[in-house]
């Protein structure tokens, strides 16, 4: 296994291109832990954390743009960030531990396509979109699209993720994230439940998005759940609703960190919650 | 603290110095044996078993040796076969499988190599070819008839009459008083249940690593991480056939044990792999090979009924109890037989224990072993005789509590024990006096654990400008070194600093047993003591020859030699080693003893819990341990005992399990998915030590390593049942399980 760290983007793709068994990593908090349980090595391991576009975190023009490599660390301590999508921050302080905050990115998060990764529930429920370079230039597109199934993506051979894009969030509006562990930290979600909620000046929900993770192949929205909301208050009978449609939603499997029968009662507590929690933030106006 | 017995005021006994072991530890300076490398040092694979039970039809390790790099290749056909009535076969067999392999990581074969990858690729071309045979991992369907047998050689023992066809339950136990049907007949309530827990693992940090050289003299040296270097001696001696006069064992810094490293897995193939390539050899497992091929403590099926009378006081007790063991028998039903009602005075009870053998790998000890799961039973069932007759649960046991002259339900008359002080100290303490936080559910239980004294041996040599050295046999495997430091500083009146305490190899220290049954700082503290005590004899002799005097006219008191009429100053025991060359030479002392009179170790526990209701997750908010030290030489240690007990008891109670496929294979076998607590998991242990002292140790020493682990399970489930209304009598309390029982307990209208 070979190591290489491109400079420019355009390197990194020039690079994909004429090493095949190429493999690019940010943080590798999945990919050592992949190789060391066996996984074929790559003949050469591209580092994208020397590329600047990948590790930085700035607001342009209204749209923040995250780094694809960017360390989640680098997200948590800003505070701007923080204001913006609080559940998408707060989801990136819960992968695995300071240690691990340090090098772990979203891109790495949402490429290894684990239904449970952590930030990726919060990144759907904002819209954020992914920017993909490659041999035929850069295209956007829905972060939704990326993940297939596990270890899965939708992503062609030479492409990688350059950044992600998330339009700052009207007025009224804030996102929220749970995840259910048996320990406090250091552990995978058995269920995962990201919400974002608008709402107008009377409390009245005007946009929702809901999703749910480690209860499918890949991370899933619930438009059942958050459609239900909209020109309602998020009020208890609000709230049931977004728990039964949310259980009905989950096609979780049983595995050894959980069963169906678990996930699906809990993807539903999760889902209310979330909701909860992101129309509490909304009327405070802990949003933007 | 609770003192409830008079002692003598200590000067060095009691206080808290920094351990002499300490920095090291801290900075990363303490040697392991897995940071140890040898010039031409080979590394060792071992292959492991892919089956739960399979027939060995054939090994080929033609290709494997044929590698580069490959120096040796070893199987089980490289390893005398040792007699069935040797106590050490199944250790043997345990090591290296021969006709079957008996559990999924069951080692067959190993190999050394100039890298690990050499040595990892050359095992996996080993071709052995397996006839798969059905496997068993539950005790109650390997009990069955029909079930797979694991051994065509165990018969049950302890039957009424000789059974005829082998079995996988290796014995039944039993004990037996008084009369169970009118104590049952004399009871208001009558209580019942069975009880179920899963295997689970000790959990040290440091996985199992050794170092074996051997020479061309025959002879090797081996170093490693262990709880006793003398019984890595003999067992490793028992596996070669080799004479324990060619091994030496040097032990490492250790990483943590529990009873885990108690028994060897390493050391005989290294040294085997050694002999063969001439080299040194190095064995470190990965965390995966811990989980599926060393002891985890049994998993059970325990039911137990208890009658009380309206007093309050039980009336009879009568328990059936299924332990498993693993690939081969082994105590565990029975030591959970001996502690199951031990903290209760009951004068008719029927107590059963079988002993089951499953295809999993073989238990061995950890902290109290067997007890927790026992307690399990009692002190729930005891929580509802509570309930059921609305007293106080800590009253309830104070009615049912032994005290010294009673006799103990397996057999011995209790001598003076702490049980009664450690229930007063936690119904005293601000925790149980205080109301648990709304929403919050509150448990409490007791436990039990014998102790044990066994053979120890320790060297105190005095230097030349009066400190002290103190080479003990014993393994330190929780601060028993600074224990052994203030034993000596109290005895010689020297500064605990002067002293170096200091594990010694088997070749510069008499025979030492295992650090196990919290037997270090009682009994090798009994042997530094009496080492101590032929010193100051010593020394009074030397203080006479330099006045000129009779020895008898010299006492040592308060660190110095003094003359009994006053007529010289007295000598402070360095001015005396100053002059020892010229008074006879250098003074040490060695001193070898069986000890005898551990004192039996109680703890009372309580903890208020919230409990999720909605998704069954339980937060322990507050917990309390009161434990009787007997004396707590170091309290540090002894608190650091008592919430590390209580640390791992969390941890098994809410949950800890292995997982198995349908093959009987290990699915959690790493920290990930085989869960035990991180620190943000715990509330802040609160302990109590109470402190009745053991007349039978110099200083009232008891052990204190294990019984903190007894009470936290049914402590726990206790707690959830206070805050949710729901009885759980499975492990682990996980969240889907206490979700799945609370569900019930709301469609039973609860
Ligand atoms: C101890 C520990 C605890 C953990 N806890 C959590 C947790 O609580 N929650 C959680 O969700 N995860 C957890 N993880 C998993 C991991 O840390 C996260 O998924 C992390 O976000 C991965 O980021 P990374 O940069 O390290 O990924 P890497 O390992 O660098 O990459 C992961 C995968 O994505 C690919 N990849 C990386 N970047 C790109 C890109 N820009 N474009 C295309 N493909 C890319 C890589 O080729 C690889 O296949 C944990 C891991 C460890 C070791």
């Amino acid at each position: 296994m070979r190591y290489a760290a491109p400079t420019s983007v355009a390197e990194a793709v020039a690079l994909l291109g004429t090493e095949p068994n190429s493999r690019v990593f940010a943080g590798a908090t999945d990919l050592v832990p992949q190789l060391r349980a066996g996984r074929p090595e790559p003949g050469v391991a591209i580092d994208l954390k020397k590329i600047p576009r990948l590790t930085s975190v700035a607001i342009d023009d209204g749209t923040w743009r995250i780094g694809a490599a960017a360390p989640t660390s680098d997200l948590t301590a800003n505070e701007a960030l923080t204001a913006d999508v609080p559940g998408l921050v707060y989801a990136s302080g819960l992968i695995g531990s300071d240690q691990i905050q340090n090098r772990a990115s979203l891109g790495g998060n949402l490429c290894n396509a684990s239904p449970a990764a952590d930030a990726v529930p919060p990144l759907l429920v904002n819209t954020a979109q992914a920017v993909v370079a490659g041999p035929d230039g850069e295209r956007t597109v829905p972060v939704a699209d990326i993940p297939t199934g596990p270890g899965r993506t939708s992503l062609r051979p030479g492409e990688f993720v350059v950044e992600f894009l998330i339009d700052r969030p009207p007025p009224g509006t804030a996102d929220a994230y749970l995840r259910l562990i048996p320990r406090t930290e250091m552990d995978i979600a058995i269920v995962g439940a990201a919400a974002r909620i608008t709402l107008d000046a009377d409390g009245s929900c005007v946009a929702a998005a809901i999703a749910l993770g480690a209860v499918a192949p890949t991370v899933i929205t619930v438009p059942a759940a958050s459609g239900g909301l909209i020109g309602q208050p998020i009020d208890a009978r609000a709230l049931a609703a977004v728990a039964a449609a949310a259980s009905a939603a989950a096609s979780p499997i049983d595995d050894k960190r959980g069963t169906v029968t678990y996930r699906r009662q809990v993807a539903g507590v999760l889902a209310k919650r979330a909701v909860a929690e992101a129309a509490g933030r909304a009327r405070n106006g802990d949003g933007p | 603290m609770t003192i409830t017995d008079q002692r003598p005021g200590y000067r060095y006994v009691g206080t808290r110095p920094v351990r002499h072991d300490g920095l090291d530890k801290v900075v990363g300076k303490a040697r392991y044996a897995a940071d140890l490398v040898l010039p031409g040092m080979l590394y060792g694979h071992i292959l492991r078993s892919p089956h739960a039970h399979a027939r060995i039809v054939a090994i080929d390790t033609a290709a494997a040796e044929a590698m580069p790099g490959v120096r040796a290749v070893i199987t089980g056909a490289d390893f005398p076969e040792l007699p069935a009535d040797d106590p050490e076969r199944n250790t043997t067999r345990n090591l290296m499988a021969r006709d079957k392999v008996l559990y999924e990581g069951h080692a067959i074969a190993a190999v050394a190599a100039t890298s690990q990858r050499a040595a990892k690729a050359a095992a996996k071309a080993i071709a052995v070819t397996y006839e798969v045979l059905p496997h068993t991992l539950d005790i109650r369907e390997a009990m069955a008839p029909g079930a797979p047998l694991l051994h065509d050689d165990v018969f049950t023992t302890g039957l009424d009459s000789e059974p005829s066809e082998p079995s996988n339950v290796a014995n039944r136990t039993c004990y037996e008083r008084g009369d169970i049907e009118q104590g049952f007949a004399d009871a208001a309530v009558v209580v019942e249940g069975e009880f179920v827990t899963k295997a689970v693992h000790q959990g040290y940090i440091e996985p199992h690593a050794c170092v074996a050289d051997t020479g061309q003299d025959g002879k090797t040296v081996i170093w490693c991480s262990s709880q006793g270097h003398f019984r890595v001696r003999s067992q490793t001696a028992a596996m070669l056939g080799w004479d324990t006069a060619r091994i030496k064992v040097i032990p490492a810094e250790i990483g943590g044990g529990f009873g885990g490293k108690t028994t060897i897995y390493l050391e005989p193939l290294a040294v085997a792999l050694s002999a063969r390539a001439g080299r040194p050899v190095k064995l470190v497992m990965s965390r995966e090979e811990v989980f599926r091929a060393t002891g985890p403590t049994p998993g059970s099926v325990i039911r137990l009924k208890l009658g009380a009378a309206d007093d309050g006081k039980i009336t009879a007790a009568k328990a059936w109890m299924a332990y498993e063991s693993g690939a081969f028998p082994g105590p565990w039903a029975m030591l959970g037989c001996m502690c199951v009602i031990s903290p209760y005075n009951v004068e008719n009870f029927l107590i059963e224990g079988y002993e089951v053998v499953v295809n999993k790998p073989v238990n061995v000890a950890y902290r109290a072993p067997s007890a927790p799961m026992a307690a399990f039973a009692a002190d729930t069932l005891v929580d509802e005789i509570a309930r059921r007759l609305d007293m106080d649960p800590i009253e309830l046991r104070l009615l049912n509590c032994p005290s010294a002259g009673d006799q103990a339900p397996y057999g011995p008359k209790w001598p003076r024990i702490g049980l009664r002080e450690c229930l007063e100290a936690v119904r005293d303490s601000d925790h149980y006096r205080s109301e648990p936080a709304p929403g919050h559910g509150r448990g409490v239980a007791s436990g039990f654990w014998f102790n044990i004294g066994e053979a120890s041996s320790a060297t105190v040599n005095l230097n030349e400008n009066g400190t002290a050295t103190v080479v003990t046999g014993s393994p330190d495997i929780g601060g028993s070194r600074a224990s052994m430091a203030l034993m000596a500083a109290e005895e010689l009146g020297i500064d605990v600093y002067d002293i170096q305490p200091v594990v010694g190899d088997t070749e510069v220290v008499g025979f030492t047993d295992v650090t196990e049954g919290s037997r270090a700082t009682f009994a090798t503290g009994m042997a530094v003591v009496e080492a101590c005590r032929d010193l100051k004899r010593q020394l009074c002799g030397r203080a006479a020859v330099m006045w000129d005097c009779d020895s008898d006219e010299v006492a040592w008191s308060d660190g110095q030699a003094t003359h009994r009429a006053g007529e010289h100053e007295p000598l402070a025991l360095a001015a005396i080693t100053a002059e020892a060359g010229r008074t006879g030479g250098p003074l040490g002392a060695t001193a070898s003893l069986n000890a005898r009179g551990a004192g039996p170790a109680f703890s009372v526990q309580v903890t208020d819990v919230s409990v999720d209701e909605e998704t069954g997750r339980v937060t322990v908010e507050r917990y309390t341990t009161a434990q009787d030290a007997g004396t707590a030489i170091h309290p540090d240690y002894v608190e650091g005992q008592m919430q590390g007990g209580v640390a791992q008891g969390i941890g098994w109670a809410l949950n800890e399990e292995y997982i198995h496929d349908a093959d009987g294979v290990m699915e959690n076998p790493g920290f990930l998915d085989y869960r035990i607590p991180v620190a943000s998991d715990l509330p802040m242990i609160e302990t109590i030590i109470v402190e009745v002292p053991n007349p039978n140790h110099p200083y009232g020493v008891r052990g204190v390593g294990e019984v903190g682990i007894v009470p936290p399970i049914p402590a726990l489930a206790n707690a959830v049942y206070d805050a949710t209304g729901a009885r759980i009598r499975e492990l682990p309390l996980s969240p889907p399980r206490v979700l799945a029982a609370i569900t019930a307990r709301n469609g039973d209208g609860g």
